[in-house]
């Protein structure tokens, strides 16, 4: 939209008539406050995060995997987040290789393949999945995931592996959601065509419906993504909140949120910026998300 | 050469408990147009569904009755719906190309059944578009989506779709009550010089263009609302059209209602 347009559509807002302009003023405060709050909270986080930045440099707050926090003085501390970044990464790169697949088969089952009784029941079984609170997934994971790996591989059981695991299932809900309204919105002339050419169910699917859905399918997995990033609580419970880099699946460690709400009770001054300056790393990695999801979406706007 | 390539024998046709077509009985010539026209909703396109079991998708859909393709009845449980719908090709009402190439929309049908070789398809994909009078609009974009053609190119490019696969029996669903005039009189030509090598079925809600394709009519009509729709009349399309026997067919043909 043009800045004149813009103008325009401004002007209109406050130019109508009387009941009109009750109806309007309301909407239009709830979608500026809706605008409004991230600003701030994105001007917050920066401004806290400076004195870490100014103090210790880019590269020591970035790129380091040392994170020693002085209690005590804080000056003296180190805060390398690198390891925590990693962490996030790595969870949420397992967790979206076995709940990409899970979700989007979901969705293909619930949209294609399953008869409507049997559809119903799952679809309610996947918003229920998204109304349990994240405490409780967590300790589902604490109680049985972690003894359950501590026992087939002889490790602790903490670490991303059970993390990944319990995101996985975290993500089911939007992927699957996300994904049925994907395959949904696939016109059904298509499935037609196929089917009448003499293509066999699945040959319908493989051919016509996913790649007729792509785009859907990957803004869906993007958002799901999303959601993993930020998980805090289930994660924390399980990935055993250690201050080093993981090399593999099942070495405790943490991701930007766990060490967060980890450290944040006794984290003054620089450590406590440090901590605001994870914030920062994990709101861009958010934000380039949602910028990739426009990616996606704009590409499918040009080619249909 | 008046053999029969589909008797459709007393069928009955339910949607859970809406019955929507009953007893129709009719025999479709090899090699010929047969036209079914009748009012919207009079079951014509539900009749024609049922020649390559395209009803199968819906739930609750109940079918009574046989269908005999070359005398067998393809409402057998065993009878495969798979190789049915290769042998009764259908094109839709709307055009419906793939959003892929024109290339790989028209070989899709024999890609689905194995065909790999890429000399194979290309001449497949060749003769098909021949076939469909589009071979000369398209050979030197084959490669561009099928979208970006005009609405009369995107339904001959579905016929050359269907005839990719190799069918005897082609089933038109209205086929041209999307595209303009123009387009509508190109496929007519190209129907008639089908009817060579194919037997083809056309629902028309356009009896002017019944009249000047098909070599046979069937006439279907819900007299009352509420109650299924039943085949009125059927036979040659020239006597149909000058001489019809049943006074709800001359008051249909004549303009009357409908």
């Amino acid at each position: 939209m043009s800045k004149k347009e813009s103008n325009g559509k401004l002007r209109q807002i406050f130019s109508a008539s009387r009941s009109e302009f009750l109806v309007r003023i309301p909407l239009f405060l709830c979608a500026f406050l809706a605008f409004f709050s991230v600003l701030l909270i994105f001007l917050f986080i920066l401004k806290e995060s400076i004195p870490a930045i100014s103090c210790l440099g880019l590269r020591n707050l970035f790129f380091s995997t040392t994170w020693r926090p002085n209690v005590s003085n804080p000056r003296a501390g180190s805060y390398g987040m690198l390891a925590f970044l990693s962490g996030t990464l790595m969870t949420t790169f397992f967790a979206m290789i076995i709940g990409a697949p899970l979700g989007i088969g979901t969705a293909i089952f619930i949209d294609q393949v399953a008869p409507p009784k049997i559809r119903e029941i799952t679809r309610r079984g996947i918003e229920l999945l998204a109304g349990i609170p994240s405490v409780i997934i967590g300790w589902f994971g604490l109680t049985l995931l972690v003894p359950f790996l501590a026992h087939i591989t002889g490790s602790s059981g903490y670490g991303i592996a059970p993390a990944s695991l319990v995101l996985a299932i975290m993500v089911l809900p939007t992927i699957t959601t996300l994904g049925t309204e994907g395959l949904k919105a696939v016109p059904a002339e298509l499935k037609e065509a196929s089917v009448a050419m003499g293509a066999t169910r699945w040959q319908t699917i493989y051919k016509i419906i996913i790649p007729a859905a792509k785009e859907s399918l990957i803004v869906s997995t993007i958002l799901g993504m999303g959601r993993a990033i930020g998980e805090t609580m289930a994660v924390q419970m399980v990935i055993g909140n250690a201050r080093q880099l993981a090399f593999s699946p099942l070495e405790r460690t943490s991701t930007l949120t766990s060490r967060i709400v980890t450290d944040m009770g006794e984290a003054t001054s620089v450590f406590r910026s440090a901590l605001y300056a994870q914030a920062l790393a994990l709101l861009i990695l958010a934000m380039c998300l949602i910028l990739l999801v426009r990616f996606v979406t704009r590409s499918r706007e040009v080619t249909t | 050469m008046m053999e029969k390539k589909i008797a459709i024998d007393s069928l009955n046709m339910n949607y859970g408990s809406f019955r929507a077509i009953e007893d129709v009985t009719l025999d479709i010539l090899s090699r010929h147009i047969t036209a079914l026209i009748g009012p919207s909703g009079c079951g014509k396109s539900t009749l024609i569904r049922c020649l390559n079991r395209m009803n199968d998708l819906i739930d609750g859909v109940r079918v009574e009755g046989r269908v005999l393709l070359d005398g067998d009845n393809i409402y057998e449980p065993t009878y495969d719906a798979i190789t049915l719908r290769r042998r009764v090709g259908m094109v839709f009402q709307r055009p419906n190309p793939f959003p892929k190439s024109i290339y790989e929309n028209v070989a899709y049908g024999p890609k689905l059944t194995g065909m790999r070789g890429k000399d194979e398809l290309d001449y497949i994909v060749e003769e098909s578009l021949k076939k469909a009078a589009l071979w000369d609009e398209v050979k030197t974009n084959l490669r561009e989506s099928g979208l970006n053609l005009s609405g009369g190119q995107q339904q001959r490019l579905c016929i050359a779709r269907v005839i990719a696969v190799q069918p005897e029996v082609i089933l038109f669903d209205e086929p041209c009550s999307a595209i303009d005039p123009v387009a509508t009189q190109l496929i007519e030509d190209l129907m008639a010089e089908l009817k060579k090598n194919y037997t083809i079925v056309i629902v028309t809600h356009n009896m002017q263009q019944a009249a000047r394709i098909s070599d046979y009519t069937a006439f279907m009509l819900v007299e009352r609302q509420g109650e299924p729709g039943r085949m009125i009349e059927y036979g040659d399309t020239n006597a149909m059209f000058t001489n019809p026997k049943d006074e709800r067919t001359e008051r249909y043909i004549t303009g009357r209602f409908g």
